[in-house]
């Protein structure tokens, strides 16, 4: 196969078409849907809609709540562990357990000690590293409305439409309400946000606002930020214990949550936390790759904190939509699924055909845009075929240089640029092929303002809780997410735990979910949670032996 | 029209497999049959957690690479590094100063560095390590921090120093030191929490809420969006904080990009 600075010569035919109408393209954008043209294209075209995709839950607080099959398996799995496990020996008795390392975890712990607890009687536990997390892979930025053309109202409203008024009202109002708090708490803890010579704020559009609010730090936002706040919690002395998912809560004999099962993943044993108070803060579920689709999250990403929480009865929300990023990356294979930052079209790239045509508004929310360039592929047959027979459609990338004149790319996005430099393509000078990548959760643990679940003891903050976004998230609204109601969670559940004694440690809910499994007719050996997904090869699996050693 | 790939050697902890030619290490070491648990985070080149040693054939070197940005190459021998390990002493942001010799008091061992440039050679983002460690040094906050940015704390560059400096960890302080009090603060930031702090967006929000679905959609679609401002290029690597180039070599890397 011939490459040419990176591209095959039948994708170098179609980039020179694009070549072709660019110039006639600047400054001329296809036009916004309405929303009734939206519904229309999400019926037809959005994964969400597609027939034979879901099944009802047959059991429990989300009874007849129609999920992906592979988010319903995880449901419709036996616990890793007994009812009958050994709790007598404590190993951590403290006042507040956070189960997840990420952005939200680890908000939740640093305000849980700006509360007033005891960091030493903090604890955060996580899979993998602490800040292995999709937080950390957020480029595009946060939104806040911090400018005098912009309000929280205007915020709200654009939140509101974004998730086709599916959101919690009273969960929006927070997240908008507290952003410019945020923005001014991550100042003060020496953020690197991008600022003109006068310290403005430098702010661009995303899909779906109204008002130029996104902050953003190059194109590696959600990393600086995670690395200050990790070393901000390492500071205060916050504990973490790292490789040591939690695999089951663990209740006292009032139903309250008191603490989790942790498993040491390279001990393979296990440790008992008792805590006066929970929160998940356990992230999404990209990894269980929902009908097949690649995804932009982390290795870790395997919708856990849903099925600790659904176990003790917690109550769930718009789990049904799953949010696909609508710029996965299609080409190079190596790099299929990951994300390309909403701000490449925020910054003026366009998406085009394998014409070089228009086709969609650059910014819609994200499902619509995503559909759109479903459509484009499939029904109308205008997509871009790579050699791995994948498709997609172009983001001509070189328009940002155009239009903010050059070495914008390298400047604003050098993230992006070294992505595809390391496999032998300049988006500087060639456009890049997209499509949908699986890339968030929209719904999860149902909350109130405060990150209390419906079981008392047991809060959520960040991807893993619901509500917020209905049934879809705008760009820049999750770094937000998990900076509010981290933070929410984190001092609420510093109150609560004042106030509440850890009683005596059970397991009693695994032996009545194991109960409704039977009693809802599900036979099965599945177990959850699944912890990490895995991608070994098919021919060494073929010779796997399970051999003791 | 799917092409078989052809395959190649891989020599992965002292065996050798047989991979499919253009797969990352990482993907490589999974067809292999390793279930990763160390050595995998993000999978996407942002968290640092799959360091790479490995030596090329026929070459004296040791390369350093991230495993899931990297491709697999004939005869290539290699191994994973779980993390490198890192204590550092804990500060209090609110009270530190920015003053030039804060780094080196917080890192004395900056001062040890030899300038042998392994740090730069080794690391998988392509910066210029060693520049931001003589940078703090000289108590150049800015420019370490600059330089210091696009950093994903992998720690290779720690791990091949020989004076035992904690680059990533320098660079952090600098950074922090840089956005809390060089970078000036927003302007119009604390207006905006004093005004949501004494209520005065509350009947705004509250009007809101009691609107009924249909009003609330309504009023959506008659917002009025900003028009793009022509802001005077945001992005002058010379005029702005956070610039991703350093500002002393920008002009010349233009020229030779065009």
């Amino acid at each position: 196969m011939e490459i040419s600075d990176g591209y095959p010569a039948a994708m170098r035919q179609s980039i020179a078409r694009v070549e072709a109408t660019r110039s006639a393209r600047l400054g001329r954008t296809f036009p916004a849907m309405s929303l009734d043209e939206r519904k229309a294209l999400l019926l037809s075209h959005h994964p969400d809609y597609k027939a034979g995709a879901k099944r009802p839950l047959l059991f429990g607080s989300g009874k007849g709540m129609s999920l992906n099959h592979e988010l319903t398996d995880l449901f419709e799995a036996r616990p890793l562990v007994r009812a009958s496990l050994d709790l007598s020996k404590i190993d951590h008795d403290v006042d507040l357990l956070v189960i997840g390392g990420g952005g939200a975890g680890t908000v939740a712990a640093i305000w849980a000690v700006k509360a007033g607890l005891d960091p030493r009687k903090v604890l955060v536990t996580t899979k993998l590293r602490h800040g292995d997390s999709n937080s950390t892979m957020a480029q595009g930025g946060i939104q806040a409305a911090d400018r005098p053309e912009d309000s929280p109202a205007q915020h709200f409203l654009d939140v509101m439409g974004g998730g086709h008024f599916t959101n919690q009202p009273e969960l929006v109002r927070a997240l908008v309400q507290d952003a410019p708090l945020i923005i001014q708490w991550h100042e003060h803890l020496g953020m690197m946000y991008d600022k003109d010579a006068n310290g403005h704020f430098i702010e661009h559009p995303g899909g779906g606002t109204s008002r130029n609010r996104m902050h953003s730090a190059r194109d590696y936002t959600g990393l600086e930020m995670m690395r200050v706040l990790r070393d901000e919690a390492r500071n205060l002395g916050i504990p973490v214990i790292e490789f040591s998912p939690v695999i089951e809560l663990l209740c006292d004999d009032e139903g309250r949550v008191s603490g989790a099962v942790l498993i040491n993943l390279e001990t393979r044993h296990y440790h008992i936390v008792r805590a006066r108070a929970t929160i998940i803060t356990t992230g999404g579920l990209g990894r269980l790759h929902m009908q097949q689709y690649p995804t932009t999250n982390h290795y870790g990403a395997t919708a856990d904190g849903l099925v600790l929480a659904y176990r003790v009865g917690a109550k769930l929300v718009d789990l049904d939509a799953v949010q696909y990023h609508p710029t996965g990356a299609a080409f190079p294979a190596q790099m299929a699924g990951l994300l390309i930052t909403e701000k490449v079209r925020g910054l003026g790239a366009q998406p085009l055909n394998c014409d070089g045509e228009q086709f969609v508004f650059p910014l819609e929310p994200r499902d619509v845009e995503a559909s759109a360039f479903i459509r484009e592929c499939a029904e109308r047959g205008k997509g871009i075929k790579t050699p791995q027979d994948m498709c997609g459609v172009w983001l001509d990338a070189p328009m940002v240089d155009l239009i903010h004149g050059p070495g914008t790319i390298r400047e604003a996005l050098p993230a992006m640029f070294r992505m595809y430099a390391r496999f032998g393509i300049d988006m500087t000078r060639d456009p890049i092929l997209v499509f949908p990548t699986l890339h968030y959760q929209n719904g999860g643990i149902a909350t109130d303002e405060h990150g209390a679940t419906s079981v008392p003891g047991l809060y959520a903050a960040g991807e893993v809780m619901g509500g917020v976004h209905g049934k879809n998230r705008l760009m820049g609204n999750s770094l937000l997410d998990f900076n509010v109601f981290g933070r929410r969670a984190g001092m609420a559940a510093a109150t609560y735990a004042r106030e509440h004694p850890a009683g005596k440690l059970s397991l009693a809910h695994v032996a009545a979910y194991e109960a409704m499994l039977h009693d809802a007719g599900i036979a099965t050996t599945r177990t959850a949670p699944r912890i990490l997904p895995d991608y070994r090869g098919k021919e060494a699996l073929d010779r796997y032996l399970d051999i003791p050693l | 029209m799917s092409e078989q790939a052809p395959l190649i050697t891989m020599q992965l902890m002292g065996k050798n497999y047989r991979v499919p030619a253009g797969l990352t290490i990482m993907a490589a070491i999974e067809y292999a049959g390793y279930k990763l648990v160390r050595g995998a985070g993000c999978r996407g080149g942002f968290c640092g957690s799959c360091p790479t040693l490995y030596r090329r054939e026929g070459n004296h070197r040791i390369f350093t690479a991230l495993a899931c940005q990297t491709l697999v190459e004939d005869g290539m021998c290699l191994v994973q590094m779980p993390f490198v390990p890192l204590i550092t002493r804990p500060y209090d942001l609110y009270t530190i100063k920015p003053q030039a010799n804060t780094l080196l008091q917080h890192f004395p061992e900056i001062a040890g560095c030899v300038a042998c440039n392994t740090c730069t050679r080794s690391c998988p983002q392509g910066l210029p390590v060693m520049d931001y460690i003589q940078a703090s040094l000289r108590g150049d906050i800015e420019r370490a921090a600059l330089l210091s940015f696009d950093c994903i704390s992998c720690g290779i560059c720690s791990s091949r120093c020989p004076a035992d400096i904690k680059h990533y960890a320098v660079g952090l302080l600098a950074r922090r030191l840089y956005g809390k009090y060089i970078t000036p603060n927003a302007p119009d930031l604390a207006e905006r929490v004093g005004a949501i702090e004494t209520g005065d967006f509350t009947a705004e929000l509250d009007a809101l809420m009691a609107l009924s679905a249909a009003e609330l959609r309504s009023r959506y679609e008659q917002r009025t969006f900003e028009v793009a401002a022509e802001q005077e290029d945001p992005y002058s690597a010379t005029r702005s904080y956070n610039s991703a180039m350093d500002p002393v070599d920008y002009q010349d890397e233009l020229e030779v990009s065009r």
